[in-house]
């Protein structure tokens, strides 16, 4: 166990830090929130400054046009931008995350010729149709149909929690190409382009107040079978192998962003004098042990992928941990807030000591509440750590019956 | 930068945990409990030739020269065996006290009152395995004094919380010995605290493995308990909170060893605060997946929770780590 970080790793720290020094006073005016166009703008052109130095798909493998990092690099990168407060991902989160390694994992030649590159340079954006709105938790009951006409797949259904679908080119789309009640060994894996006639992109708004998401309707849309990712009703395992590209650092900025906060709560606390009384002081401790713990967890998952290359169970522990340390963080700090936090919206303090920060911490206790319920609730989380970590016996199967029904 | 566990790291943990089930299995263990002498001075011997109280000590004074990394491994096995004993205070002994390092020695400790501090001046100093010691040390600020165990005014106090940690009540505790100044005690509360977590670590995980077999062969309403996701998710909280208490508990371990990656009195305070937190709660749930039988003398889930009490009040409380993580938030 060494927490010491490699003369080598710390000289690509140093100059990664130098360099976000060098482009980071020079980025635009960030778009409000609900700017989807300004956002795409702002995170696209984040993606060409990271992608003219050399440090676009950091993780990706070199023969994806990546840079083929390590595991402990790719962790240093996410480290160091988030404190330098660099740009989130944003809406190149599909595409970076997702189906940029799936189409390296799985694509053929002409595949990651055509839609890797523009990935890396933030010149396409893509999204993601994976859920349905009677297939969340069980995914493999999805309903949403494609049919072979000739050359293409004539997709009809319905997708749901497709984040930045309004600005995206390209949509990661799982089909059912097998019988209905074929589950999983009936999938594909579809690219879909969002400007094909009978795509519907109807915004969903969020307790947030915001749109992050969108359902897609989707009217007997033609996609080229040429389009498909892998072997017609594989898309699950193809799905499956993208995910197995995660390293243990997906909450990396999260993570270092919930510390910043608890620093800012205690920070308030000062000022309205909550700092005097134990319990707030208590429960300030108490969550920096959690945050800490997590930190460690986030270095022994990425040490692990190091070594194995897959990643270990740490990441169901630490979704699972790390949710509800961030639901404890949001209580905190909107307590400390009091009734001023009853909007969203920083306001003076009538003492003239400046902004209270009510915007941040009530926007950022509202999206805390998806934590326990984004990419797997904890409920299922549990399950999986119940049934495959602990070997206890397994919930009811889905029956071909029971999927018709 | 690789956190994982080294090869050897895990052979060492592994022998450990070999010689504890084949010396100090439960059964023999049970055997002395509600007695006041637990300390099976044979096994304690055995636990010193296995280099369990002098593996941090340096090789020139004839010890292991291992980190404290290596020695959390093996005290979160002694932990899971529920091995009874001042197992942590004999480790920190080893160099100061002669034969602590070696298991000849069996040495106690406990904390002296803090003046003006909640409590002081009311409740009686309460001193565990008296009658198993030969040399009692008690820590302070200020440093640490030898007593000899015998010639304390000591009242032993019937119904232990722990069968098997037998307690007495000291109402004066008057100056001992020095044996050591205010530097050497910090190290110890630090290294304490943190030896003291890797043990309650190593309790979580035996009772969420107790309690993951029992629901496993348990079948109610025509299927195994641990089937139910009432059941399942309170065994899957336990896993992820011993597994969350484990990696504070090596992260402020090689904090120790390697002072440049950080705060070590900070790490060890968040690793011993989350380590009582995993045992105590998974202790409880224990007892609550083994139902009715669970709540009975019989079936050991009540061992793990009761020690897990009993080593929550060491080396630092809930409330009193949590202030010393809070100061360090504020910048005091």
């Amino acid at each position: 166990m060494d927490l010491r970080y490699s003369d080598a790793e710390q000289a690509f720290r140093s100059s990664l830090r130098a360099w976000l020094a060098t482009v980071l006073p020079d980025l635009p005016k960030k778009p409000s929130p609900e700017d989807w166009p300004g956002r795409r703008a702002y995170d696209t052109h984040w993606q060409r400054v990271l992608f003219d130095a050399g440090y676009a798909g950091v993780d990706w493998p070199v023969e994806g046009g990546g840079r083929g990092a390590s595991p402990v690099e790719e962790l240093i990168f996410k480290e160091e931008l988030e404190r330098a407060h660099a740009p989130y991902v944003g809406v190149n989160f599909v595409g970076l995350l997702h189906a940029g390694p799936t189409v390296i994992a799985e694509g053929t030649a002409g595949q990651r010729a055509r839609f890797l590159p523009p990935i890396l340079r933030g010149d396409e954006v893509w999204c993601q149709g994976f859920s349905e709105p009677n297939a969340g938790s069980d995914l493999a009951s999805m309903r949403t149909r494609a049919v072979r006409d000739g050359d293409d797949y004539v997709v009809t259904g319905q997708k749901i929690w497709t984040s930045h679908a309004e600005v995206a080119d390209y949509c990661e789309l799982l089909v059912r190409t097998g019988s209905e009640d074929s589950r999983h060994r009936g999938i594909s894996w579809l690219i879909l382009p969002m400007d094909t006639p009978g795509v519907d992109i109807r915004p969903l708004h969020t307790i947030a107040g915001s749109t992050e998401f969108a359902e897609l309707f989707l009217d007997e849309v033609r996609v080229p079978v040429a389009n498909r990712v892998g072997e017609e009703n594989d898309g699950w395992r193809v799905t499956m192998v993208t995910l197995s590209f995660e390293r243990g650092t997906a909450f990396v900025g999260d993570l270092l962003e919930a510390i910043e906060l608890l620093g800012a709560s205690v920070e308030l606390a000062r000022r309205t004098g909550a700092w005097a009384d134990p319990g707030t002081r208590r429960q300030a401790g108490h969550l920096k042990a959690e945050l800490d713990a997590l930190w460690a967890l986030t270095k022994r998952n990425v040490s692990q992928a190091a070594r194995t290359g897959i990643p270990g169970v740490g990441g169901t522990y630490f979704k699972l941990a790390y949710s509800e340390a961030r639901h404890k963080l949001g209580e905190f700090s909107l307590g400390l807030l009091e009734r001023a936090g009853l909007a969203a919206h920083d306001l003076e303090g009538i003492d003239g000591s400046g902004l209270l920060p009510a915007g941040t911490m009530v926007e950022d206790w509202l999206r805390g509440i998806s934590l326990t319920i984004a990419a797997g609730t904890s409920q299922i989380q549990r399950n999986i750590v119940g049934e495959r970590i602990l070997g206890l016996p397994k919930e009811p199967q889905a029956t071909a019956a029971g999927a018709k029904g | 930068m690789d956190f994982e566990v080294t090869g050897f790291q895990v052979e060492l943990a592994e022998g450990i945990r070999r010689l504890c089930a084949g010396r100090f299995p439960l059964e023999s263990i049970r055997a002395v409990e509600s007695t006041d002498r637990v300390v099976d001075r044979a096994g304690w011997r055995e636990l010193g030739e296995a280099g369990v109280f002098h593996l941090c000590l340096a090789e020139e004074a004839g010890g292991v020269g291992l980190g404290l990394a290596e020695a959390a491994l093996v005290f979160e096995e002694l932990g899971r065996a529920l091995i009874p004993g001042p197992l942590v205070p004999s480790h920190l002994a080893a160099g100061l006290i002669d034969g602590a390092d070696d298991g000849s020695v069996v040495v106690g400790l406990v904390e002296r009152p803090v003046p003006g501090a909640v409590g002081t001046g009311v409740l009686p100093v309460i001193v565990e395995h008296l009658a198993d010691l030969d040399v009692l040390l008690v820590l302070s600020a200020d440093g640490i004094e030898r007593f000899d165990p015998a010639a304390l005014d000591a009242t032993p106090l019937p119904r232990p919380l722990d069968p098997l940690t037998p307690v007495w009540s000291v109402t004066g505790l008057p100056a001992g010995e020095p044996v050591a100044g205010p530097e050497i005690a910090a190290r110890w509360r630090r290294d304490g605290a943190v030896l003291t977590a890797a043990c309650q670590v190593g309790m979580a995980q035996w009772a969420c493995d107790l309690a993951v077999e029992y629901a496993k062969g348990r079948v109610q309403f025509g299927r195994p308990i641990g089937g139910f996701q009432a059941v399942k998710h309170l065994c899957a909280d336990m896993a992820v909170r011993s597994e969350v208490a484990r990696i504070a508990v090596q992260a402020a371990a090689v904090t120790v060893d390697q002072p440049d990656v950080g705060d070590a009195d900070l790490a060890a305070a968040g690793a011993k605060l989350l380590a009582d937190e995993a045992a105590v709660t998974n202790g409880r749930s224990c007892i609550q997946v083994h139902g009715g039988m669970g709540f009975t003398w019989e079936v050991p889930a009540h061992l793990a929770y009761k020690r897990a009490r009993v080593l929550a009040t060491r080396f630092g409380t809930a409330d009193a780590l949590a202030e010393e993580l809070a100061d360090s938030l504020a910048g005091a």
